[in-house]
């Protein structure tokens, strides 16, 4: 399973990662308590107890979102009568009403996904850059600087919140007065990516101590190779640090993924929502406490859909999500 | 020593062409840490002691300070204090749940075959990767008072469940509870850091005569400390900054009642503040408040971790 791909590895990365990204997996070959084959068969009963409450939750969401109208609560694991509630012909409201009519849900999702992977790319090659920076080079005031990065990740979000927001104002209003420029500020997608070309503190933490753990040598015989900084940070550091780039990549695609308040703060215009907000508007919409009619079958759909991509994210790159959390743990 | 000499040496690395690569590769962050971290928290002190809000953003009226009226009024306002204890509660409901149910989890993970529990372990983390937007919709849901699978299924064992989301008592428990759902990131940390403990300790404590509690309190607790440290610091931090589920459960247009008030957690207070009644001088002093708090947790944390934390690569090192 995860472990198999842990041998395939070039060695110089295993043996070179620092607190190490494959930990996991070699530590699962590892000693564990003698337990008896009667104990581990009643733990086993217990935990296969436990995985349906944390499953059933999910299995309730695809059930209710295959169910009709006025039947979405009705507990039935399997629906009594099936409903495709997410395309369907445009009829007027007393009617049942589908995810893909509601509201332009399609193109949330296509704002979604063109955020995320911009974001996640911008953050991830940035965040590289100055990892590296701070790894590999000796420079006046590299302590130092690293200190404050360090510092930063102690600030809370809402302190920066509103200051930001009025500096994207003011860029905003600068665009609309040249016509020469393109629209950048509040009420546009920018805020929501741009910051990530600046590199992230978190991600320049996590992957600089997989640059420490590459061998210097591998440098010094690619500049002897004649590569200049950049060729070597491109061809040779790059590559190297695959796996760390990766969980930088799939964390910063899930932060984007889960967002909430970042659009709720920038986005005004309904066509530019990302999914998590325009799920909520959804919910405000037709929950019945904010005067909707109902119709909660389209807001099932709506949150499946949601959560299939990451569901798909994490079966591609498993091992990834795990060892990127349990590297977190032993920054101790 | 410090002096001409070495403040020359320490100039004269400007004028090696390394450093000023050095300096080009990290450029992006330094413009970031200027522009959106640096200058942003300058201007959000100056903007905590003035009236900033609409007018002003509209340039229809002047920045007026306002000296500390706005810290006057963190203590003034009612629903700062309401805030901060339902933000406390919840805090103080969800770390230990999670951090208990995690450990449980993975201690018995760690003693079943691996194959199973990896497939156990992909289950447990499933909900980490459930957006909060998702889950507060499965909140409500999930948990409703009367058509609620949660209550059907407590009624099936003779128990009539409370009003979860609705009920004022019950709402800060609804939201931990599914915290604890989601408590598979913290597990997965505690069964690296339970993999990592050298059998030999055990195998000595056996030797002393250490039976199974001894070596889960003298042996395993030592051990993982750090790990159960880290988590500890995260999910509190994690727990004051509270927001999207409760948010997407019981905030939104034509949602208002009495269970508003019991989720009203102050990260979402102060979103309100700032982005709804636009009052940003107010909702700046807000934000350093919760910076201070969260500062003060930590440092309180680090002064009494330092007692119970065990680091190993110290000795190392």
């Amino acid at each position: 399973m995860t472990a198999a791909g842990q041998e395939n590895q070039p060695l110089p990365i295993t043996t070179g990662t620092p607190r190490g990204m494959p930990q996991v997996a070699r530590a699962r070959r590892r000693w564990r308590p003698k337990t008896s084959w009667l104990t581990q068969g009643l733990f086993v009963v217990l935990l296969a107890g436990l995985a349906v409450l944390f499953i059933y939750p999910f299995l309730w969401l695809v059930s209710a979102s295959l169910k009709p109208k006025g039947e979405t609560f009705d507990n039935k694991l399997i629906p009594a009568h099936w409903a495709w509630n997410f395309t369907g012909p445009d009829r007027p409201i007393p009617f049942t009403q589908y995810l893909f009519n509601v509201a332009p849900v399609a193109r949330w999702f296509f704002n979604s996904f063109w955020i995320s992977g911009l974001a996640a790319l911008a953050v991830t090659l940035s965040s590289a850059m100055v990892a590296f920076s701070f790894a590999y080079f000796r420079f006046p005031l590299r302590n130092f600087l690293f200190a404050i990065l360090l510092a930063t990740m102690m600030l809370p979000g809402q302190v920066t919140m509103i200051p930001v927001y009025l500096l994207w104002n003011k860029v905003g209003n600068f665009t609309l007065a040249h016509d020469w420029l393109p629209h950048i500020g509040t009420n546009t997608q920018y805020p929501l990516w741009v910051p990530n070309l600046f590199s992230s503190a978190f991600y320049v933490f996590l992957q600089r101590q997989f640059f420490l753990g590459i061998p210097r040598d591998y440098f010094e015989a690619a500049r002897i190779d004649g590569d200049n900084y950049f060729t070597m940070f491109w061809r040779i550091a790059l590559p190297l640090a695959k796996p760390a780039l990766i969980v930088t990549f799939i964390f910063e695609v899930q932060a984007k993924w889960f967002d909430l308040m970042t659009p709720l703060i920038y986005l005004r215009d309904r066509s530019a929502f990302t999914v998590p907000l325009g799920l909520k508007t959804l919910l405000d919409q037709f929950n019945s406490s904010g005067g909707g009619v109902g119709d909660y079958q389209v807001i099932m759909a709506g949150t499946l859909l949601m959560i299939l991509p990451m569901l798909i994210l994490f079966g591609l790159f498993q091992k990834y999500f795990i060892e990127g959390i349990s590297t977190q743990g032993r920054k101790g | 020593m410090p002096g001409p000499s070495r403040a020359r040496h320490w100039l004269s690395g400007f004028r090696e062409r390394e450093t000023w690569v050095a300096y080009l590769f990290i450029f992006p962050w330094i413009f970031g840490f200027l522009v959106l971290t640096l200058g942003p928290m300058l201007f959000s002190l100056y903007y905590s002691f003035t009236n900033y809000g609409l007018q002003q953003i509209a340039g229809i009226e002047d920045t007026k300070t306002v000296g500390l009226d706005n810290y006057q009024r963190l203590l003034d306002d009612p629903k700062i204090a309401a805030s901060l204890k339902n933000t406390f509660v919840y805090t103080l409901m969800m770390v230990p749940a999670t951090i208990i149910v995690a450990l449980l989890l993975a201690m018995i993970l760690m003693r079943i075959t691996e194959k199973l529990a990896g497939a156990f372990r992909t289950i447990f983390y499933l909900p980490q990767i459930t957006p909060p937007v998702a889950i507060g919709v499965l909140v409500l849901f999930l948990f409703n008072g009367t058509f609620g699978i949660v209550n059907r299924a407590l009624a099936l064992i003779g128990i009539e469940g409370p009003f979860w989301t609705t009920d004022p008592h019950w709402i800060k428990p609804t939201l931990a509870i599914m915290d604890v759902w989601g408590c598979g990131g913290t597990m997965v940390i505690l069964l690296a850091a339970l993999y990592g403990v050298p059998r030999q300790l055990y195998e000595a404590a056996s030797m002393d005569g250490a039976g199974r509690w001894r070596r889960f309190k003298d042996v395993t607790l030592p051990m993982i400390s750090p790990a159960l440290f880290f988590s500890f610091i995260i999910l509190t931090l994690a727990g004051l900054s509270a927001f999207t589920q409760a948010y997407t459960a019981f905030f939104g247009a034509g949602q208002a009642g009495s269970q508003n008030e019991a989720a009203l957690f102050y990260a979402i207070y102060l979103f309100q503040n700032a982005f709804q009644y636009f009052n940003m001088g107010f909702a700046s002093a807000m934000a350093w408040l919760l910076f201070a708090i969260s500062l003060a947790i930590t440092a309180v944390n680090f002064g009494v971790g330092r007692r119970f934390v065990y680091y190993q690569g110290e000795q190392k090192k």
